[in-house]
């Protein structure tokens, strides 16, 4: 701890130099405690460390266990070192939930960054009679749970025949993360210099030709926050689908995401006893969380942590 | 302004303000009005029967006992989860002290975050399939198979993490923190990135020690961060759907014998299983008025005078 410093009771005029030198003997109780304190606090450090590892560890490794030896115990070293269970659990649907989940974003995403900036746009740059209506309107949805929504949710998209349809929850997924990249997108172009905007429409170029070739470019970094946060935000959602996407009768294919998938699969692997399957699963979903994650961990961050700071 | 430019704020307006009413606000305007309702789902036709769904919500045993549960976890994970991550940011952000005097994290403090932090990019989907199996109910799950080892845990008795009722809600409770621990130790250590070095310096030149710098320097910089988490966390703690309705018995889950049922599943199943609309659009305004609640509560309760540095 600061034992150097504290050697110099308060009042001496000494400079701190030569008071180090001269109590080397008084506060090694407090270094003692300090080093205490050390151990444990960097203990408790370490052990939540294993406590988030050793569970996301242990089942990875169980997918290379044989069923008999995941019911029998729980620390059996894994013998059966094969990639033949990804893929069977690919096979079992794992594939087609990715696929559905992978589909449904490529065009969520890019519509929901798309049309949310483009309304945040507006908002923040120009003066029209209800700006500030629409904006509070946009941003009160944020509030409110989305259980609130959900049964008149249902018949609306069953009116419009999009229940079960990838289109369906790829327009309900834009239409939820609206609030949060209005918010988010209207505080980052509110923060861009009006110069550039002026000297690109003196230059001749439409509103709408600045707003692509000039002010999008210009918010890439909100623009990849945002993104990231909508991405991981929709790749995990569940009630949303769960409410949507289940087949409407016999002959209507399942468009499970993988969320929705990985339920079904651990409610049948339950009966069927093959959890090797339902953990290999889990970690074909879990890879590229994880790629995302490592590669961009300082704007993952960044981008979820900034959702809270409204 | 110019007609040009009218056109163009209505043309990039017009389709996110249509998605916007159509999907979101006019279900939320709706489910007011259905509340009011016997709607079956499956007819159109549906009568009016005025405050009758609110009534009845209010003598179904279940629901009460849902709305308790949701209490108990608006209590239990917000104190929790904040004061483990507002401990592990201070640990990382000034708990080491060099040699030299200064403030700066411990060792490693980078890989901490990185780690800690990891749970909140998997889904809560994951989870539930990572937990049901870490809280299996024999030798073969992870805590029990633990136990076991370390002799706590008789082999004939295995705890029952999900199916006793005097521990399924800690259960979810620990998943929950597990969770969300490293998300708000990012948040706090950002904040507290964010307090001038010098205050922390001043604070070790007039001899304070840890406790002393994280009680009467950090916290009180930190507020406003800690009041959001809370709120953040409060939200969350009033939904719990998906961890309980897939890691619990029954139907969208809730079991053993309703002892881990919260309002969302409750809901859920009244919708989805047993087809009332009406009923489940009154419990949805019910979670409306309640997450309004609390968060104006919460807002109110950590109210203190803000410190500007």
């Amino acid at each position: 701890m600061s034992a150097p410093l504290k050697t110099a009771s308060p009042g001496d005029s000494a400079p701190i130099g030569p008071a180090v030198s001269r109590g080397p003997v008084e506060p090694r109780d407090e270094r003692g405690e300090g080093v205490v304190l050390n151990v444990f606090s960097h203990g408790f450090l370490v052990l939540w460390a294993l406590m988030i590892v050793l569970p996301l560890l242990w089942l990875i490794l169980s997918s290379f266990r044989t069923d008999a030896q995941i019911g029998g115990s729980a620390f059996g070293w894994p013998q059966n070192w094969s990639l033949d269970v990804f893929s069977r659990a690919w096979d079992k649907g794992i594939g087609a939930y990715f696929l559905n989940t992978v589909i449904v974003l490529v065009f969520s995403v890019p519509l929901t960054m798309l049309f949310g900036s483009m309304a945040a746009y507006v908002l923040a740059r120009y003066q029209f009679w209800g700006n500030r209506l629409l904006y509070f309107f946009f941003v009160a949805g944020a509030m409110f749970p989305v259980f609130l929504a959900l049964v008149p949710l249902f018949f609306m998209v069953k009116r419009l025949d999009m229940l079960n349809s990838y289109q369906g929850l790829i327009l309900v997924y834009v239409a939820y993360s609206l609030p949060f990249t209005v918010f988010f997108m209207h505080a980052f172009f509110r923060t861009l210099p009006t110069a550039v905007f002026e000297a690109a429409i003196l230059d001749g170029a439409s509103h709408t030709r600045t707003f692509f070739q000039v002010m999008l470019p210009m918010a890439k970094p909100g623009l990849i926050s945002v993104g990231i946060f909508n991405t991981l935000g929709q790749w995990n959602q569940y009630i949303l689908p769960t409410v949507l996407m289940q087949p409407q009768s016999g002959d209507d294919p399942e468009r499970y995401v993988l969320t929705q998938g990985l339920v079904q699969l651990q409610q049948q692997q339950g009966y069927a006893s093959d959890l090797p399957v339902l953990f290999a699963g889990v970690t074909i979903a879990m890879i590229p969380m994880l790629v995302v994650y490592l590669s961009f961990q300082r704007q993952v961050q960044a981008g979820l942590t900034s959702a809270t700071l409204k | 302004m110019r007609k040009g430019q009218y056109r163009f704020v209505a043309g990039f307006l017009i389709v996110p303000v249509a998605l916007y009413l159509i999907f979101v606000i006019w279900p939320y305007l709706q489910t007011f009005g259905y509340s009011l309702t016997d709607w079956k789902g499956q007819s159109q036709t549906f009568s009016f029967v005025g405050l009758d769904n609110y009534t009845a919500l209010f003598q179904d045993d279940i629901f009460l006992q849902a709305i308790w549960h949701n209490i108990l976890f608006l209590v239990f994970i917000p104190v929790i989860t904040i004061l483990l991550a507002l401990f592990f940011a201070f640990m990382l952000n000034a708990g080491g002290r060099s040699r030299a005097g200064g403030v700066s994290g411990v060792a490693g403090s980078g890989f901490y975050k990185i780690v800690y932090f990891f749970p909140q990019v998997l889904s809560l989907a994951i989870l539930a399939v990572l937990f049901g199996a870490v809280y299996r109910s024999d030798s073969g799950g992870m805590l029990n198979g633990l136990l076991m080892k370390l002799g706590l845990v008789d082999e004939s008795g295995p705890v029952e993490w999900l199916n006793e009722p005097s521990v399924v809600l800690w259960a979810l409770i620990a998943v929950v923190v597990w969770h969300g621990v490293g998300f708000y130790l990012v948040l706090f250590s950002a904040a507290m990135q964010a307090i001038p070095r010098d205050i922390y310096e001043a604070a070790l030149i007039d001899g304070a020690g840890r406790a002393h710098t994280f009680f009467r320097i950090t916290l009180p910089l930190l507020w406003d961060s800690v009041q959001t988490a809370w709120v953040y966390l409060g939200i969350a703690a009033m939904d719990m759907f998906i961890l309980v309705s897939t890691m619990t018995a029954g139907e969208y889950g809730g079991g053993p014998d309703h002892h881990s049922e919260v309002m969302a599943t409750v809901m859920m199943r009244n919708f989805l299983l047993y087809g009332k609309s009406g009923y489940a659009c009154a419990m949805g305004v019910v979670m409306l008025l309640l997450t309004l609640i609390v968060s104006v509560v919460m807002l109110r309760a950590t109210r203190r005078e803000r410190i500007e540095f």
